[in-house]
């Protein structure tokens, strides 16, 4: 099991340094920032690291990160209390919060780790966290985004056009594919950029439901072309993290829209996990689940500039992982991609008669032509699904790249500073 | 001027080359600008490449541009927050209609006055700062310094437009105006009496920066509620820049405590002698300096009872700090509100209707605020094993405006004689002596890293960079 599936880099303000001018609270785009006379603090389930809330800060004290356990973060009520950041967990505190994992959450997780190893592996995954390989800047030839035009106090309303499930039905993942209109509005978006759906109704304390944040699952013209309108792919939330049953308030009221339905939008988010736009550039996709979303987007505008016979793309490879087939969203028209347009590979973690196959053990069985494409200057890598993927994927990746030959710290490195490899997990 | 690109030379987001009218107006007032800047800003600093921050767009990724820069350079550009859909009036006599998108004629002399009276502080502090980039403790501090003036331009530049776009040729004569008058000129000073303060020393304008740019926090947060909606919007953005000005102070004024503290415990002392020959300024003067700043600040909030507050509350141009969060019902036509006078010799509180007090409602929401930053300075002290707490003064102490105006009051709220005031003065509020001695220690620092003795070094750099960056090429 994967130690480090229990873990997260939870994002806090330094009450030290903080000068409580209220700007990050005044930023933040989720509503995920609050405060009380002493302190100004992060909500931990709110926050979806958009870094909006970064360079408006005049101290910096908002730029602060813990490695923390998923299911104990640091409460809001623990950090109105402080004068001072507590220390960061050792490596030893961490392993232990993490061996406190639970066995559903095992099940999502990586099998990269043994419980044995724990130290030492998690000191490896600590220093490939996303905050220390993911790109902050988008590709050179990315198309410019516009970000942040609907606020939480000024949403847009889109008009519900389109709600079909797009894995078979009776599956526990029943995942929807919801199209949303805009008529005449502006809501411009670009494939891997992410859009705030404010479900209706408030929560047990009678605060109105903070903003979920959803990917794009269509391209820049629409999912129909050249409509105002855009898709999402929703997985319907039963149960939480441990299994236990909860429904999910934003993928229930989506599941449920009907066409005509009006719903309140934000957004949109996201000015790095960008396309490249270049002609034969590469790009390599690495997904679970509803992380297919920017996938779907990306793959569906290369094959819609393929079919206008103007635009030479490179490769496309996607890596694409799920419990089984009947569960994987977009399954069926994914098939009738040609294969010379896109190299795919599924791996379904829990088919029956069949072992257990991670994104990442189909990785290294491509390490051949995956270490080809990423010699190349011209190939951008995009992550998005489960967080325990993320560690696990990239650690593949490392370990594809070192075995041909690539230094993989001067490799990595070059992919961050050039906007080649993005992280989007959750 | 003519070849300037006005759409380009000025970053907006208020469609400034669609309005012909503006932009001839805002031609005519940018020369007049840049001469006042070159006059009366930072004194011999206009070719230094400057490490600035510039606001390009109202978003999260637009507004915080790095760069070295010429403060002549600079882009002043004209920002309003985004427009709220159908945004009504919150509070007043008109509660519940919509908001202004122009200057209704009966409120049209009374938001001229609001506008210009906010105006003029902005240009004014410029003006009180201009020499100090001569004994700046670091090049930090010195960028500091001069980013606080450029966007104290820039808030010049915000409250024009509205006297351009709005107020016809009389808001172009007030927009002349606001670059005619001059802190501390006898002949044609700066309205606001602390606007026309001289700014002699860095621990001034450290402490200037928390506690009178924090008054330009609560003014600006009242008129972000205004019914006006095009000041609400101007305001509101402004705010997000007074943020970094209350950092330079709270930061500043703790970096000063914590060099001190570390003085007291390497020489294991608190004598006041021992820590000024080691050039560092004793508690004591730091907090006299507090009871100065503090008492002087909340003057600005004007008179405890006024008529004009309760004008301006209840046709709706100014609001309450954070209106929107309050629960009451916003019209406080039968509300009261304690106000302090002497009586007997003794303080009393009065009881008054809450619309004249309305000065004092904003006052008080003030001093808890900086007393909040003087709590966490405390913490450094505390933090420090050091026996001194540091706090601010009564309400009543060093007032010069309303019903306790020339009151005598101690710092901890004792209605005094004449001859008790005398007695105490000079250890409440700074003295020749001590003004002398901070002045002493006013040398220029300029080498990237190094800092001043009398100061401690920031915890992180501006914007993530390291500490000891080239904040300022002097060429």
């Amino acid at each position: 099991m994967s130690a480090t599936a229990e873990l997260f880099n939870q994002h806090l303000i330094d009450p030290e340094i903080c000068i409580r001018c209220n700007t990050c609270e005044a930023t933040c785009p989720v509503g995920a920032i609050t405060h009380d006379s002493r302190n100004y603090v992060v909500l931990a389930d709110k926050c979806n690291f958009c870094m909006a809330c970064v360079p408006p800060c005049p101290t910096g004290s908002i730029d602060n990160w813990r490695m923390q356990a998923k299911s104990s973060p640091y409460t809001v009520e623990e950090q109105l209390s402080w004068d001072e950041l507590p220390a960061a967990l050792t490596d030893n505190e961490l392993s232990a919060v993490a061996s406190a994992g639970n066995g559903e959450s095992a099940e999502q997780a990586l099998a990269f780790v043994s419980p044995s190893q724990d130290n030492e592996a998690l000191a490896q995954v600590k220093a490939l966290v996303s905050a220390s390989v993911g790109s902050t800047v988008p590709p050179w030839s990315a198309a410019h985004p516009f970000t942040n035009l609907y606020g939480p106090k000024e949403p847009i309303t889109a008009t519900v056009v389109g709600n079909v499930q797009v894995n078979d039905a009776g599956t526990d993942n029943e995942t929807h594919h919801i199209v949303l209109d805009f008529a005449n509005l502006p809501f411009p978006v670009l494939e891997g950029q992410s859009i705030g759906i404010l479900p209706p109704g408030s929560d047990e304390q009678g605060r109105t439901h903070h903003a979920r944040q959803y990917s794009v699952a269509s391209p820049r013209n629409g999912e129909r072309p050249g409509y105002n309108n855009l898709s999402l792919t929703v997985k319907r939330v039963i149960e939480d993290h441990s299994g236990n049953p909860v429904k999910g308030v934003a993928s229930n009221y989506l599941c449920d829209l009907k066409l005509g339905d009006k719903v309140q939008v934000i957004g949109p988010f996201g000015h790095s996990f960008l396309m490249p736009n270049h002609p034969k550039s590469n790009i390599v996709m690495i997904c679970t689940g509803t992380g297919s979303a920017p996938m779907r987007a990306m793959t569906e505008w290369r094959r819609r500039q393929r079919n206008s016979g103007k635009f030479e793309g490179g490769k496309l490879m996607l890596f694409f992982g799920a419990r089984t087939q009947k569960e994987l969203p977009y399954f069926g028209p994914l098939q009738k991609l040609p294969k010379d347009f896109i190299d795919i590979n599924f791996a379904f973690s829990r088919e029956q008669a069949q072992p257990k196959r991670y994104v990442q053990d189909f990785m290294r069985e491509r390490a051949i032509d995956l270490a080809e494409l990423l010699k190349e200057a011209n190939t951008y890598i995009y992550v998005c699904g489960l967080k325990s993927m993320e560690e696990g994927a990239i650690l593949a990746l490392r370990d594809v790249v070192t075995e041909h030959g690539i230094n993989w710290e001067t490799l990595s490195q070059n992919l961050k500073k050039e906007g080649r490899l993005h992280l989007e997990t959750y | 001027m003519t070849a300037i690109n006005y759409s380009e030379k000025i970053p907006n987001n208020v469609n400034l080359s669609e309005d012909r009218t503006l932009q001839r107006a805002l031609e005519h007032w940018q020369p007049n600008y840049l001469q006042w800047w070159n006059d009366m800003g930072p004194e011999g600093s206009q070719n230094f490449d400057v490490y600035l921050r510039t606001a390009v767009s109202v978003d999260p990724q637009g507004w915080a541009q790095f760069g070295h820069t010429k403060m002549p350079d600079y882009r002043w550009g004209i920002f309003l927050n985004p427009a709220e859909q159908d945004r009504k009036i919150h509070f007043g006599d008109n509660l519940g209609q919509d908001v202004w998108q122009d200057v209704p004629g009966e409120h049209r002399a009374n938001l001229r006055r609001i506008i210009v009276t906010q105006g003029d502080t902005e240009p004014a502090s410029v003006e009180q700062q201009r020499h100090l980039g001569l004994t700046a403790p670091s090049q930090y501090d010195l960028r500091n310094l001069f980013q606080v003036n450029v966007e104290e331009g820039r808030h010049l530049w915000a409250m024009v437009y509205l006297l351009h776009k709005y107020f016809g040729r009389d808001g172009r004569e007030e927009a002349e105006a606001l670059l005619e008058r001059n802190s501390g000129n006898a002949d044609n000073p700066r309205i606001l009496q602390a606007f026309n303060e001289k700014t002699p020393d860095w621990l001034s304008f450290f402490m200037f920066t928390y506690f009178t740019d924090r008054d330009g926090k609560f003014q600006l947060c009242a008129l972000a509620e205004s019914a006006f909606d095009p000041l609400a919007r101007t305001t509101k953005f402004m705010l997000t820049e007074e943020a970094h000005h209350m950092f330079v102070g709270e930061s500043g004024v703790g970096r000063v405590i914590q060099r001190t503290v570390d003085a007291m415990n390497q020489l294991k002392t608190d004598d006041v002698a021992k820590l000024r020959a080691a050039g560092v300024i004793d508690l004591p003067t730091l907090q006299r300096y507090i009871n100065f700043h503090f008492s002087v600040t909340i003057d600005l909030f004007g008179a405890d009872q006024s008529s004009n507050a309760a004008t301006f509350y209840s046709s709706g141009l100014k609001g309450r700090y954070e209106e929107g969060k309050r629960t009451d019902d916003h019209v406080l036509k039968g509300n009261t509100y304690k106000v302090l006078e002497v009586q007997n010799g003794q303080l009393i509180e009065k009881e008054v209707p809450m619309l004249n007090a309305l000065n004092e409602v904003l006052r008080d929401d003030y001093i808890t605020d900086s007393k909040g930053g003087v709590d966490r300075w405390n913490r450094i002290i505390e933090k420090a094993g050091i026996p001194f707490k540091l706090t601010v003064p009564h309400k009543a102490f060093h007032r010069n405006i309303g019903a306790l105006a020339g009151v005598k009051v101690s710092t901890d709220g004792r209605v005094l004689s004449d001859s008790e005031w005398n007695t105490n003065v000079n250890a409440w509020l700074p003295t020749e002596q001590d003004r002398a001695y901070v002045a002493s220690l006013m040398g220029r620092v300029v080498e990237p890293g190094k800092f001043a003795n009398w100061i401690a070094p920031p915890v992180m750099g501006v914007n993530r960079q390291p500490v000891d960056l080239e904040y300022i090429r002097f060429n």
